[in-house]
């Protein structure tokens, strides 16, 4: 079954959240994991000593998040992506503030846009993330090319 | 893990190479990064289903790979909340054996330099035998606030006006 991606979806924000509340202990495995080897990401102490409440998220740890957020468009089978198809295409991150482990973080995702090119779709997201008050966090952007046929 | 003095900030000039490092990737590294991120994509540990799905066999997240590309910088520069935005294209795949590793080369070189802003563009690369893996690779490194009119003084052909988006 070849599906695509149904254009009418650019454009379309979802509701905000759920919340989410930053774990340490995910910094600290997503610092091992990628090898960011600064204490400020494993050692609270050292941390506050910088001046940051508790550990602080390497600059792409928010990708997990976000993927969460994009799962609402990605799966939803209005939406036309046949996931074994895709691709990871680019990748953007915009910090606002260092991410602190405890911070409550409230998702907004955003098709950015569905082009169609060559028998490929590009379909580019958008997840703002932002405090409880509001106040603007960071920024995630994706692009996924489904391949065709 | 060794000590490094980081780089002085107040004195960047484009063209300056921040880090030159180099990262093993394994089966373990894939599998840390899987549980790490929660990306259990079947195509970044089990051989079989890579290949069904057209590959030459496992390959390293995307994600991975810009992780870890900016690890070297990170720790040329000494603070990680310095970096204030990154993105990348992934350009290339980085296929990792059931056993062994493969080795990927970063490099982090001042791309311009936003007096006004006092932000630089940092411009990485990340390949693999040669082979660029990762394209147009940018980071935003906030700089130090100039505190006195000498420093910086000779960055007036100041550029950087591209964002990192």
């Amino acid at each position: 079954m070849t599906t695509t991606p149904d254009p009418a979806f650019a454009g379309r924000t979802y509701p905000a959240g759920p919340v989410h509340t930053v774990s340490a202990a995910k910094i600290r495995e997503f610092a091992r994991a990628t090898g960011a080897a600064s204490p400020l990401h494993t050692d609270a102490e050292a941390a506050r000593e910088a001046g940051h409440a508790d550990v602080v998220a390497p600059p792409t740890f928010l990708v997990s998040l976000a993927q969460e957020a994009e799962a609402q468009y990605i799966e939803d089978p209005a939406a036309g992506i046949d996931f074994s198809r895709v691709v990871h295409g680019e990748e953007g991150f915009t910090l606002a503030r260092p991410v602190i482990a405890g911070d409550r973080l409230v998702p907004t995702l955003t098709v950015e846009s569905v082009r169609i090119a060559g028998g490929h779709a590009m379909v580019s997201t958008r997840v703002d993330l932002a405090d409880e008050d509001g106040a603007e966090v960071a920024s995630v952007k994706s692009m996924l090319v489904v391949r065709g046929d | 893990m060794t000590t490094t003095v980081p780089v002085d900030l107040t004195t960047l000039a484009v063209g300056d190479e921040l880090s030159r490092t180099t990262r093993t990737l394994s089966r373990d590294t894939l599998v840390r990064y899987a549980g790490a991120s929660g990306d259990f994509n079947p195509i970044h540990y089990n051989d079989t289903v890579a290949t069904d799905a057209g590959l030459p066999g496992v390959i390293a997240h995307g994600m991975l790979t810009m992780g870890v590309a900016i690890t070297g910088l990170l720790e040329a520069v000494g603070d990680p909340t310095l970096v204030t935005a990154y993105s990348t294209r992934f350009t290339g795949m980085v296929p990792v054996p059931a056993t062994g590793e493969v080795t990927l080369e970063f490099v982090a070189t001042v791309g311009a330099i936003d007096e006004a802003a006092r932000t630089a563009r940092v411009d990485l690369t990340a390949e693999l035998d040669g082979t660029k893996v990762l394209g147009r690779a940018r980071a935003t490194l906030a700089l130090p606030a100039v505190s006195d009119a000498a420093a910086g003084a000779d960055e007036a052909a100041a550029q950087g006006t591209e964002a990192v988006a």
